[in-house]
Formats: C-alpha cells, structure tokens, sequence
C-alpha cells in the first residue's frame, strides 16, 4: 500500500480515498443502507415504476424487463439507480461515523447482542424485499435452501478435498422423509390416508421431519462412506454418483411413495422465517465445524495425509464424520425444498442438481464459507435473471464458470475463514 | 526398561528384503542416531515404527506395548512424534493451526463441542493455541504463526514441522534427516534447537542424518545401516574407525 501511494499520490486523492471511506463503514452501515433501498422500494417503487412506464417493480434487479423489452432499459436502469443505489450509498456515509460507535458500543456489551441485532435487521431486509412479489418469495427461499445445499457440499469438495456426486440422492432422501413424516401425520390425502396426529401439531413437529430427513439421508451416506474411505483417489467420485442413480431408481420404482409421479400437497409449513432460521442454522454449526481444530482436521487430511496420521489424527473417522455431517444438512435442505415447492419428484435430484449445485460451489470458492454463500445466491438469482434468455442462460452461466476457473481456479472467495465476530466488530480509523 | 525396544524386525517389499533382523534399544532421554548410504532402508526403519508399514516379522514395544498393527494415529497418540524428510506440512494452513491440529488426540470436547462452540470447547482451543504458541517460540517461529505456511522460507518450515511433532508430546522423537538441504547458518540453529528441545522436554531422540557431523555432534551411540543391515554400532568414534563404515562410504581400498 506504502509503496503504491509514495508512487503515485494523484491517485491516492482520489480513487482510494473513496475506497478507503468505504473501508471504514461497519457492516450494520451497509445493512441499514440496503434497508433503507427496501423500504423506498415498498412505499415509493409503485408511484416510480408509473412515472418511469414500468409495467411492475422489477422483480430481480430488472433483468427479465431488461431482456424481454429492450425499449425499457432506460426506465429500469433510472429505477435500480434511485431505489437501491442512492440509499446504499448515501445512507452509510451519512451515518457511517455514528454507526460505527453504536456498534462498537454494542460489541463490547455482548457480541451476541450484536450478532442478533445484525441477524434481525437482516431478516428484516430479506422480508420486506420479498413482500413484494410471490416470485420473489419463492427465489428467496430456494436460494437460502441453495446456500445449504453449497456449504454442506462445499465441506466434502472443498475442506476435505475429495470429489462427492451424490449430493442430489441425499437431497431426495431428505426430500421424500420430511414429506412421507408431514403427509403421514398431518395431511388428509389419497397416498396416506386421513391425517394422524392433530394438524395443530405440524408445525410444531415439522423440525423432527427435516432432523429425520437429515438423518436418512446421513445413514445412506454411510453406504458411501465404508467402501470408499479406506483409501483416497476417485473411488469416491465414481462410488458417489452411483448412489445418486441408485436412490432415483429405487425412489422411481417405490410404489407408496407413488414412484415416478412424485409426492404432492405437502403442508405448507415452511415460510420465510423458517428458511431464514434453518440457513442461519447450518451457516452457523458448519461454520462452527470446519474452524474448530477437529474440523481443520479436515483440511490436514486433504493437504497430506500422511502427516496427518502421524499428527495422531484419525483420519477415517475424520473423513465418515464429515461426510455424514455434510450429508445430514443435504437432507435437511432436501426437507425444506419439498415444503417449499409442495411438490417432490425423482426426476428432480438428477444430474442437473448436480451440475448446479456442483457450480456453485467451484464458482464461489472452495474451502470458504463466504464462497459457498457467494456462489450459491449469484447462480441462483442468475439463473431465474437470466430465465428470458432460455437456451442461452445455458451458454451464458457456463462460460461464466470457464472464466472464474480461467482467472480464479480455486473461486471467487476461496479459502478464507468466516469470522462472524470480525464481520460485526467496528472499523478501525486508518 | 528401554523406553523403545525394536527386537528383530525384518520387512520385504515384494521379494526385496529392505530390512534385516534389526534390533535397536533406546532408553529414555537417550539420542541415538543411524546414518547409511541412499537406499540402505533408514527411512523404511521410521515408517515401520512410526505404523506406515507393518513388519514382515519381529516386534516393536513402545513403554513395553507392541505398535504392531497399529494405525499410525494411534502410535502417534501412544507417544512417538516424527518428523519427515521430505517435509509434509498442509499448504493451505497458517502455522499456528498445523501445532494445534497436532494436539488432535487430546481434544475432549468431541463432537458436540465441534458443532455448537460450547464453552468448553473455547477454553479448550484457547489451551492448545497457548501450547502451540509456546512451541513455536521453542523453536524460535513465534512471530510467523499468522502465517501461512508457503510463505515460509524452508528453515523456518522444517522448524515449524519440529514444532508440530513435540505439540504432539511424544516421549521418543524420530527426526528423518532435520538439516536436510540446509545451509551452514540453518544447520547450526536446527542443531541448536534439537539440543534445547532434548534439554528442556527430555525427550528421547532418534536421528536419522545424511551429514556425519550432525550425528558426530549429537548422538551418543550410533548405528551404521547398509541393505538393511546394521553393519556397525558404537560411538561417535568407534563408528568413525570402523573399518566397514569406511568401506560403505568409502568402498574397498584395493592394492594392485
């Protein structure tokens, strides 16, 4: 930095001075920023969108207008700028400075205060920006589910380094537990019959459904696990993707589960605060897991192995553990997605699962808790924005993925360690 | 009783008898060394004791309980800390986490304490990074522990490797060639540091070394290895003067 500014000091005025300004803002800045764009959204987007000719609130940032109706670019381009850029870079500047003192205030009272307040605030957010449209909604939803999906894969691809397929199967088998546990016991329906317990119940229990999705699913990665933790290499990739085939064929050819058709009409238990609640969940015990010492085993295993067996770490029970662990949030996000779609069928957790979830996580970077949030919401949203454009989404996300493996081939955020109490800590003066 | 005995080990690769019928005796505190030219089995003695190979025959009694068949985690846990020739640190990890993973055997907090950050498991990771740190300034890395371990220069590498084997409190150290591709000024302080760590922990030393000065200087009885057979043990001078260690080193001495 030194050497830079002592070499050219016209550019220090000014393009790092700005850089440096921004620097400085604690997250609950930016965060009351982004709640301010939401709010103006939701009491000014309506008048906004009549006066600029937009036929609705831009759904997704404007993309699908953009793209279906070139002529009202200029429109959406006007509404993104007053909506959601002027707040998110007015209103920390504004109150960076007081901000930041509250917030060091906070931190020293109890960080965990703290982390709740900045949780809340971003629930707040999410939830009013998903008011405004059904659509939205559901994309918020499936990308905090994505999120899930990512970091539970991410621990096997990334923080133990081996290559898993079978993401989607574990996916399933949470999937159709969670389902078959709400439909058995809350549901009147044709598959099983009239509802078992109280519907009141529901709601209450349906964590006990997604626990057993995970648990399911965690038990079918033990098949996985024994034959192919003996010794590295791609016995795991190859013993992995048969067993995604294997449990859509066995689900497929399940007649009570009524096979290829799929499960329908699942109580709809999971609304946003639940989504929001289970992602912060798994972000958290994950997160918990791979910087704890038995969890950077993980990362000692991968680099050498042999090192760390002689380090006394076990290093089979350290891969089956992990490979469970990770197998178990698959499943919960598999619970989670059949309630949201109340619809499950076996043709969802094929290859294309994979193919997306394994995207994401080598685009947003492996061995990072970041990387997996970053890479799971980039490639969800892009994938609904970019929806207008059909075939060519297929041509545009992939030649996206080339250029991240071209220029970063570890991902965009790799290898960096999630600090929450670093993330929520005031910013130092420089 | 010797702190580790060795009675009779052989092993074969294949049809490759790479270890003959060695016996070594160590009690504690001692440092031993065994020298012998590329090839002569040196390291396939550490990787058989250390549990990487299991012996075609004999048996191996650390604190009087046999290692054989073993896992290598659990040797390690049993108390035999090693370091390797050709340094097998984690890439992608700074150095004061490759001292703590190396207290891996002794963590209870389990995996409640992994999922959910329980208070015990902050008192517990705050121990070991205070042990880790301790380490490190044993061996003189202290102000580099934030560092991740690539961008080490390779004497500060082979001492944070020193570090991690001891954060794993052996009783019996094996050392596989330490001064390795080291230069003069390196050599002198890893010397430094094997004798600190010999006096401050008391550990037993086993020293495998390609330079005979290193070994003279350090050990107090010698093996000499050729073809997996001990040819020579003794002193530092002993060894010196034995007429089949100069002859392995050396070769014959032939009058025409």
């Amino acid at each position: 930095m030194q050497i830079n500014n002592s070499l050219s000091p016209e550019k220090k005025t000014f393009a790092s001075r700005i850089r440096n300004s921004f620097a400085q803002l604690p997250l609950l800045a930016w965060l009351c920023g982004v709640l301010g764009a939401v709010l103006l959204e939701r009491y000014l987007g309506d008048p906004l969108t009549e006066l600029l000719g937009l036929p609705k609130i831009p759904a997704l940032f404007g993309a699908v207008t953009i793209l279906k109706k070139p002529q009202l670019i200029p429109g959406t381009v006007a509404f993104l700028f007053l909506i959601y850029a002027v707040p998110i870079l007015v209103i920390p500047r504004l109150f960076g400075s007081i901000l930041n003192r509250l917030v060091g205030r906070l931190f020293h009272l109890s960080p965990a205060m703290s982390v709740a307040i900045h949780l809340g605030l971003l629930y707040l957010i999410l939830s009013l920006w998903a008011d405004v449209s059904g659509y939205r909604l559901l994309t918020l939803k499936l990308t905090l589910i994505a999120i899930i999906v990512t970091l539970s894969l991410n621990v096997i691809n990334g923080y133990m380094g081996e290559f898993s397929c079978s993401h989607p199967g574990f996916l399933a088998l949470g999937a159709y537990t969670a389902s078959v546990f709400t439909l058995f016991f809350f549901v009147d329906d044709k598959v099983f019959g009239a509802a078992f317990l109280p519907k009141f119940l529901g709601p209450f229990l349906f964590p006990i459904a997604l626990i057993l999705g995970g648990i399911v699913a965690a038990i079918g990665a033990i098949a996985i696990a024994i034959p192919s933790f003996r010794t590295r290499g791609d016995y795991l990739a190859i013993i992995s993707l048969a067993f995604m085939f294997i449990v859509k064929s066995i689900i497929e050819n399940l007649e009570f589960v009524r096979g290829p058709r799929g499960l329908s009409s699942q109580p709809n238990y999971v609304d946003l605060p639940t989504v929001f609640i289970w992602t912060v969940a798994a972000v958290w015990i994950i997160n918990n897991f791979v910087r704890s010492t038995t969890g950077k085993a993980l990362n000692a295993v991968r680099d050498d192995e042999m090192a760390a067996d002689a380090m006394t770490v076990n290093t089979r029970r350290t891969k089956i553990v992990a490979f469970l662990f990770a197998a178990f949030w698959a499943g919960v996000a598999g619970g989670l997605f059949a309630h949201v779609l109340r619809y499950v069928n076996p043709g969802t957790f094929s290859i294309q699962k994979l193919a997306e979830v394994l995207a994401m996580v080598y685009f947003g970077g492996l061995n990072s808790v970041y990387g997996s949030i970053v890479g799971a919401v980039s490639l969800s949203l892009l994938g609904e924005a970019l929806r207008p454009l059909e075939i060519f989404k297929w041509i545009i996300i992939p030649l996206l993925l080339i250029l991240v493996m071209i220029f970063r081939p570890t991902g965009l955020i790799a290898f960096k360690d999630f600090d929450v109490m670093k993330l929520i800590s005031p910013k130092e003066k420089s | 009783m010797p702190l580790l005995q060795i009675k009779n080990m052989s092993h074969d690769f294949g049809g490759l008898r790479a270890v003959n019928n060695y016996n070594l005796e160590i009690e504690p505190g001692q440092i031993r060394g065994l020298i012998g030219p590329n090839g002569a089995g040196k390291t396939t003695i550490f990787n058989l004791v250390s549990g990487i190979y299991s012996p075609t025959e004999g048996d191996i009694l650390l604190n009087g309980k046999s290692l054989v068949g073993l896992k290598p985690y659990q040797i390690a846990a049993m108390g035999l800390g090693r370091t390797f020739q050709n340094l097998r640190l984690w890439r992608h990890m700074t150095v004061l986490e490759h001292v703590k993973m190396a207290r891996y055997s002794k963590i209870n907090y389990g995996l409640l304490g992994a999922f959910f950050g329980t208070p015990k498991r902050i008192r517990e990771e705050a121990e070991i990074e205070e042990k880790a740190h301790s380490l490190l300034k044993l061996v003189g890395v202290a102000d580099l522990a934030d560092q991740i371990i690539l961008n080490l220069p390779y004497g500060a590498q082979r001492r944070v490797e020193m570090a991690r084997a001891l954060a794993t409190e052996p009783k019996i150290l094996f050392l596989d060639e330490p001064t390795a591709g080291m230069n003069p000024e390196e050599l002198k302080q890893m010397m430094d540091i094997i004798r600190r760590v010999h006096r401050e922990l008391g550990l037993a030393i086993f020293l495998i070394e390609h330079r005979l000065k290193v070994v003279m200087e350090l050990c107090e009885i010698i093996q000499t290895l050729v073809f997996g057979e001990v040819i020579a043990e003794g002193s530092s001078e002993e060894i010196q003067n034995d007429p089949k260690v100069i002859e392995a080193y050396l070769g014959k001495e032939t009058i025409l």
